[in-house]
């Protein structure tokens, strides 16, 4: 492909558009909610109306607000549809020449979307995922074209370290340097892996990027490529998202065809192809060195690190492992400059974050604010608070491997260093928020059997701990335990967390952790007295209740 | 060569394996295809896929029971997958699970007597903007109840009136 026709491409696919634009969410969420059906009725009713020539329905990727959906919007009348049925279909074309409905109007002035900031998300629910034209037409491939015109791979990495963008799979690590560290090592054969295996539980923000723009991920992997001297990617994603994949795959062959993935894209000597590699249901392959073993056929089970992928990865050769979302950042950061991305943020994290609300709370679906927003406007005025005018208790950060953060903190800065001080962690960006009505010491027991399932069962401390923790969890839900079994508990929280192998292991008790620290008396409600008293140390038993 | 059994999903799988080269490295993508088509991974379909990749049947055989998703034993005619994931878990997926346990008489990960229902739970569909959601036959369906599960389900449980 020629790099004159990524532009006639876009005017084409620019000019082509239509006077009124009808976008239909179909992402995962909404098409589970008849968003197909309400897709083909717009299309005849459009049809019917004899409109065609002037009305598009756009099939577009996540329009955020999932509680409400099946969503439509209708740019010209700047409005958003809530909870469309297929019936609906004929009466929201009606409007379009001025006739009334009663189809719920979203409030775009909400701030759930007003304190939005979309960064990776810009494309979402914006653009056709499964035609390339139409992520073109949005300056798709510009920066992949600006890169390898322009820059050199030493350019290119010294840009990424400017913009100072973090990994966004959950630890952090700045992505300039792990770029540096594998573009520094020589070998003939490195690789660029994405990290699609979402597996923490209540955390569906790679999914919706997948089903929302898969080509921005996809330049974002060639971008990273052509930095670190990769030909070769692949994208390992979950067996759960099969919508997700064959958006991928649609994504990938589409960009092959035009001579945007193969040999020498855009007339430069830069060659670079990815594959799809399927998960098969493990938490554990979120971790890098199982997710290589997966890759490589094997059972995924993480190894000692050092060596690091970035020197020793997949098939022994230099790796390097990004998340969705960090490649998803890749191409505006290049469109736009390092600066930019940096002036986003707060000082130690940059840019934005993209996070699935979820739980007990009024609004549900994706939101991308900047770093350090505190976590009381995201889930109290974007979120609109717990339903049934009930109140917010805690809010659950980073899955399994994270804590609960109650809601005398909320008005903690949503930053990497702020909520690993709270024992919880960023984490790729699941937020579940529990009301008063959720017993803690139970979340603890749920996220504890999580990872006994998912442990890979190499080491002992995780494979032999975890259901050691489960067990004792589940003596004090039964009121069966004592003090001491709680200091049992802590310590071997302790223990695990410091000589498992990996990081399922090692953060595998935060969820109980974090719950002791700021719950403590729920554990305490539960617990029974023993020969040496209710607290184990042979105090008098002042709550114990009184004689008959 | 055929397979023994003349069964042609065999051909179908091998021609699969030939598209990746045999390689070892495809051996999960090919235990996919091979879920695929025959719908569970029975011991003697495991070494075939042994033979062919030249494989030790236990290195096919770890990988297989390694992963959640690949099932060992039959499924039954339909499906029923509980999300468990976090924000259905607060949402009351549980209940959801125990009273489509309660009406099927099996527990979760079980199949009926009369091969109708299988009850699988999951860790996260990634559906939590609907939660509680749950999979019949590869359809999601959002924000269930222990009333509308009971009423999916109803059809494919013998004593379900």
């Amino acid at each position: 492909m020629v790099s004159d026709e990524l532009n006639v491409i876009a005017e084409k696919e620019r000019a082509a558009r239509k006077k009124i634009v009808i976008r239909c969410c179909m992402a995962a969420g909404c098409m589970s909610s008849q968003s197909e059906a309400v897709k083909k009725n717009l299309e005849q009713a459009v049809q019917d109306a004899g409109m065609s020539e002037e009305v598009e329905i756009r099939r577009v990727g996540c329009m955020k607000l999932c509680c409400e959906g099946p969503l439509v919007s209708v740019d010209t009348q700047n409005a958003l549809y809530e909870k469309v049925t297929p019936e609906d279909a004929l009466e929201l074309i009606k409007t379009l020449k001025g006739g009334q409905t009663k189809i719920k109007r979203g409030d775009l002035n909400h701030p759930f979307f007003k304190n939005q900031l979309p960064i990776v998300l810009a494309n979402s629910g914006q653009i056709d995922p499964e035609r390339i034209e139409s992520y073109i037409a949005a300056d798709g491939y510009q920066a992949l074209h600006q890169v390898l015109r322009e820059m050199t791979p030493k350019e290119v990495v010294e840009e990424m370290v400017k913009s100072g963008l973090r990994g966004r799979g959950g630890a952090g690590f700045p992505t300039g340097i792990k770029w540096g560290t594998v573009a520094k090592t020589q070998s003939a054969q490195k690789y660029v892996i994405c990290n699609a295996d979402e597996g923490d539980p209540g955390a569906f923000m790679d999914r919706s990027v997948l089903e929302s723009d898969p080509h921005a991920v996809l330049e974002g992997m060639a971008i990273a490529a052509y930095a670190v001297g990769a030909n070769q990617g692949f994208i390992y994603v979950r067996a759960e998202y099969p919508l997700a994949i064959k958006r991928l795959q649609t994504a990938i062959k589409q960009a092959k065809q035009i001579g945007l993935l193969g040999a020498g894209i855009l007339e430069s000597p830069f060659n670079f192809n990815i594959d799809i590699r399927i998960g098969a249901g493990a938490f554990v392959c979120g971790e890098e060195t199982a997710l290589m073993a997966s890759v490589e056929g094997k059972r995924g089970t993480p190894r000692p690190r050092p060596p690091f992928p970035a020197e020793s990865g997949l098939f022994g050769c230099p790796t390097l492992i990004n998340n969705v979302e960090t490649f998803a950042n890749v191409p505006p950061i290049y469109r736009n400059g390092a600066e930019w991305f940096a002036g986003i943020g707060t000082e130690k994290s940059k840019g934005t974050k993209v996070f699935a609300l979820a739980g007990k709370i009024n609004n549900t679906g994706l939101i991308e604010v900047p770093m350090g927003t505190p976590l009381r406007q995201i889930v109290e005025e974007m979120g609109g608070g717990a339903p049934d005018g009930r109140k917010i208790k805690a809010v659950q950060t980073g899955g399994p491997s994270g804590g609960c953060i109650p809601a005398e903190a909320l008005d903690t800065p949503v930053d990497y260093d702020s909520l690993t001080k709270l024992g919880s962690i960023m984490g790729s960006g699941g937020m579940i928020v529990m009301d008063d009505s959720t017993k803690m010491v139970d979340v603890a027991r749920y996220f504890m059997e999580f990872c006994v399932d998912e442990s890979c069962g190499k080491c002992i401390p995780c494979r032999a701990g975890t259901v050691q923790m489960l067990h004792l969890l589940e003596k004090i839900l039964n009121r069966q335990a004592t003090a001491r079994d709680l200091a049992k508990l802590e310590e071997l929280c302790d223990m695990v967390r410091h000589t498992s192998l990996c990081g399922l292991g090692q953060t595998a008790p935060n969820p109980t952790l974090s719950t002791l620290r700021f719950f403590p008396n729920e554990y305490q409600e539960l617990l029974q007295p023993d020969e040496f008293g209710l607290h184990g140390n042979g105090e008098a038993n002042k709550s114990e209740p009184a004689a008959k | 060569m055929q397979h023994a059994s003349g069964d042609k999903r065999f051909k179908i799988l091998e021609a699969h394996m030939k598209k990746y080269q045999f390689r070892h490295d495809a051996l999960i993508e090919i235990l996919h295809k091979a879920q695929e088509l025959f719908g569970y991974l029975e011991d003697d379909l495991l070494l075939f896929v042994a033979y062919k990749l030249k494989l030790p049947a236990s290195r096919v055989y770890g990988v297989a029971t390694f992963y959640h998703f690949f099932q060992l034993k039959p499924q039954g005619k339909h499906t029923c997958i509980v999300c468990l994931g976090t924000a259905c878990y607060v949402k009351g997926a549980t209940q959801v699970l125990a009273a489509v346990e309660e009406k099927a008489k099996i527990k979760a990960g079980e199949t009926t007597p009369d091969n109708q229902l299988s009850l699988l739970t999951a860790r996260c569909i990634g559906a939590c903007g609907i939660a509680p959601a749950v999979v019949y036959d590869g359809t999601v369906t959002p924000r269930q109840t222990p009333e509308t599960a009971l009423e999916q389900v109803k059809g494919w449980i013998s004593n379900g009136q």
